[in-house]
């Protein structure tokens, strides 16, 4: 068994413990943490397949930002886990007898798999292994696919849009400070000096 | 190279650069003040758009490697979504200014979701059809919910935005199977490795595939979300919902069934048929107990994506030709109609319960024969354009040996014909009561009767679409 083998199986192992414990353990902080190991994990199954970019990407996007997010919005929000398990679980009968019976209809699917002839011919992208992972995507999304990225910047300003939308309020009717007014302020127009007369008032 | 596959999706390039130009520029200026204008100035580039697709056009041309096409049946598509689009944008303005709900991201949404559209119908891979689809979802969520302080609106977009990444997801599956199968996500690639046998892996590609379609098109089994959708959002809006994005997806379906899976046309077509007959009958009886104008138009347009199925059913030319025609028919009425029910007010507040139309005759007899005039089309009674639709999809199922499906489907039309007849029994006959509100936009008046005289007058030669209608069948199929 070379090295390779070993790391293999050892991140494979923790993957799938990992994604047990977030489904399995009853703090949902403690969730996102396992979740954490699992995206970990994986990302080293991607560095054994050579697929270093989508490895680091993994590291960065997943870990770094999404998992990050997650925890707070679990430490922010007031959800009553609780109560959200309780009305799972009355589902939870018809939902496993569904899920089996899909599982089961997949395994024989799988089970008569064969791809069709001529499959290495159409692959879209062979991997040539002189070129390396950054630059062969590179090539492909800017060049090939430049159709698709640009779609894609699309459907994230269309998000970014969406956000804005449904969350932006301006309030109206209050006072915000307003420096160019400020500093502009004459003394002689703002005040106005009264000579009174005791005894009689304005 | 590239220039040349630029100059092929130019229509796309155009809208969303409109788009963003007038984001930014609304952002800049005067923000929500520039919202009326923009909705007309976009209306009018989605008309002037649609004009040049459909006078320009020619031929089939293929960019990015066959990623796009550009062919009569997505030009047809087009032209029928810029326009609907256009016709409910125009009519949308002066209701949602009068509320406070035009924003000026809206036309832009409503711009973007276009172009979404435009991909969706012209894609010729797997990744494109996402692309498009996403494009469109997205923008779709957010304007269903634009009323966001509305329970009933934030409900239906976020209802929405759940079920249908779960149908997303289903067609992501779907589309990973078919692609481990085929090893390209090109259509042609595909139709190339499917042969004329399917393999059990790649049927279950297809079904996941079509499940999430009959999702988008609100097809039942896949329908629950529909009347909830349409209920809860803005009434513009809905009226977008049942025209645009319902073209889009139709052609979507009818693209990856020819051009993806056109070799195995036996295996999908019982799929298609049972959902088209699933749906019409979904939608005819459920719309009998609905007493919201809204949730019923949600069931009717069930029922008539069910029909438009049954053409898709039959899988041959003729079938193409008279789902797209259908299509084309249901959107024109479906416009009238929505005109209608913009206005449907009482004291400024909208009126939705179908029992304020009593007695609509002796107050307004212009726009309740309007409406009965749309209602017997929808209801495919001869001699209005609605009953054209559905007789050339009975022909071409007929034609293709699915004669059990043609005469269920007529059961289910006369039965679907209740509700539609019931409005025009309330109109006519109805109790008397205080009625609705008398005054009508323009705008609205205008769609109204003009889209009552296109059913009534468009029975003679349906406009001349059926040519054009034939060269997109005949593009697609082949």
């Amino acid at each position: 068994m070379s090295v390779a083998d070993i790391a293999f199986y050892a991140f494979a192992l923790t993957t799938v413990a990992g994604g047990l414990f977030t489904v399995l353990s009853r703090n949902p902080v403690h969730s996102v943490l396992w979740l954490i190991l699992a995206f970990l994990s994986s990302a080293g199954l991607f560095v054994l397949l050579g697929a270093e970019f989508i490895a680091m990407l993994l590291m960065i996007v997943y870990v770094g930002a999404v998992a990050v997010l997650f925890l707070f919005v679990v430490m922010m929000l007031d959800i009553d886990f609780a109560a959200l398990k309780a009305e799972m679980a009355r589902y939870m009968p018809l939902a496993l007898l569904i899920g089996v019976i899909i599982l089961i209809q997949l395994a024989m699917a799988y089970g008569a798999w064969h791809t069709s002839d001529g499959f290495q011919t159409r692959l879209a992208a062979p991997i040539d292994g002189s070129v390396e992972n950054t630059a062969a995507l590179g090539l492909l999304i800017y060049d090939k696919y430049l159709i698709l990225f640009q779609l894609a910047g699309l459907i994230l300003l269309v998000a970014m849009i969406g956000a804005i939308v449904l969350t932006l309020r301006h309030r109206q009717n209050i006072k915000r400070q307003d420096i160019l007014a400020q500093m502009f302020r004459d003394p002689a127009k703002a005040m106005e000096l009264k000579d009174v007369k005791p005894g009689q008032g304005l | 190279m590239i220039s040349q596959d630029l100059q092929i999706v130019l229509p796309e390039i155009f809208l969303a650069i409109f788009a963003m130009v007038t984001l930014v520029g609304a952002v800049y200026t005067g923000k929500d003040k520039t919202a009326s204008l923009l909705t007309w100035v976009t209306a009018a580039v989605f008309v002037i758009l649609g004009l040049l697709i459909a006078v320009n056009g020619e031929g089939t041309r293929v960019a990015f490697d066959g990623m796009y096409v550009d062919d009569a049946f997505s030009r047809f598509a087009k032209v029928v979504i810029l326009f609907s689009a256009a016709a409910v944008l125009a009519m949308s303005q002066e209701y949602m200014s009068r509320r406070g709900l035009l924003r000026f991201e809206y036309p832009v949404l409503v711009s973007l979701s276009v172009v979404g559209m435009m991909v969706m119908v012209s894609a010729g891979d797997l990744m494109a059809l996402y692309m498009g689809l996403e494009l469109q979802s997205l923008a779709l969520y957010v304007i269903a919910s634009l009323r966001r302080d509305s329970v009933k609106s934030t409900e239906a977009g976020l209802k929405y935005f759940v079920l249908g990444a779960l149908s997303s997801g289903l067609l992501l599956y779907g589309a990973s199977l078919t692609y481990g199968f085929a090893g390209t996500t090109l259509f042609s690639g595909i139709i190339e490795a499917t042969g004329h046998d399917i393999s059990i892996g790649l049927l279950f590609g297809l079904v996941f595939m079509f499940a999430g379609f009959a999702f988008k098109v609100s097809a039942a089994p896949f329908h629950m979300w529909t009347p909830d959708v349409y209920e809860g959002s803005p009434t513009p809006v809905t009226a977008f919902f049942a025209t645009a994005p319902k073209v889009a997806a139709m052609g979507l379906f009818a693209r990856v069934a020819f051009d993806a899976f056109g070799g195995t046309v036996g295996d999908w077509q019982q799929i298609i048929s049972l959902i088209a007959l699933l749906s019409m009958y979904v939608g005819a009886i459920a719309a009998i107990g609905q007493r919201n104008i809204k949730r019923l138009m949600a069931y009717s347009s069930i029922a008539h994506m069910g029909f438009a199925l049954m053409g898709l059913a039959a899988g041959t030319v003729a079938g193409v030709e008279a789902m797209l025609i259908y299509m084309a028919i249901y959107v024109t009425m479906n416009i009238g109609t929505f005109a209608f029910i913009l206005s449907m007010e009482k004291d400024g507040q909208p009126m939705m319960d179908i029992s304020s139309l009593n007695m609509l005759s002796r107050k307004e007899p212009a726009k309740a024969w309007a409406l009965l005039f749309l209602m017997f089309s929808l209801a495919g009674v001869p001699p209005f354009i609605g009953f054209f639709g559905k007789f050339g999809v009975f022909r071409a199922a007929v034609d293709s040996g699915l004669f059990w499906l043609v005469v269920l489907g007529g059961i289910a039309s006369v039965i679907g014909a209740f509700y539609y007849l019931r409005i025009v029994f309330f109109m006519f006959f109805g109790k008397e009561n205080d009625g609705l509100d008398v005054k009508m936009n323009p705008v609205l008046w205008v769609a109204l009767m003009g889209s009552a005289a296109v059913v009534l007058v468009g029975a003679a030669n349906l406009f001349g679409i059926v040519p054009a209608a034939a060269a997109a069948a005949q593009a697609l199929v082949n």
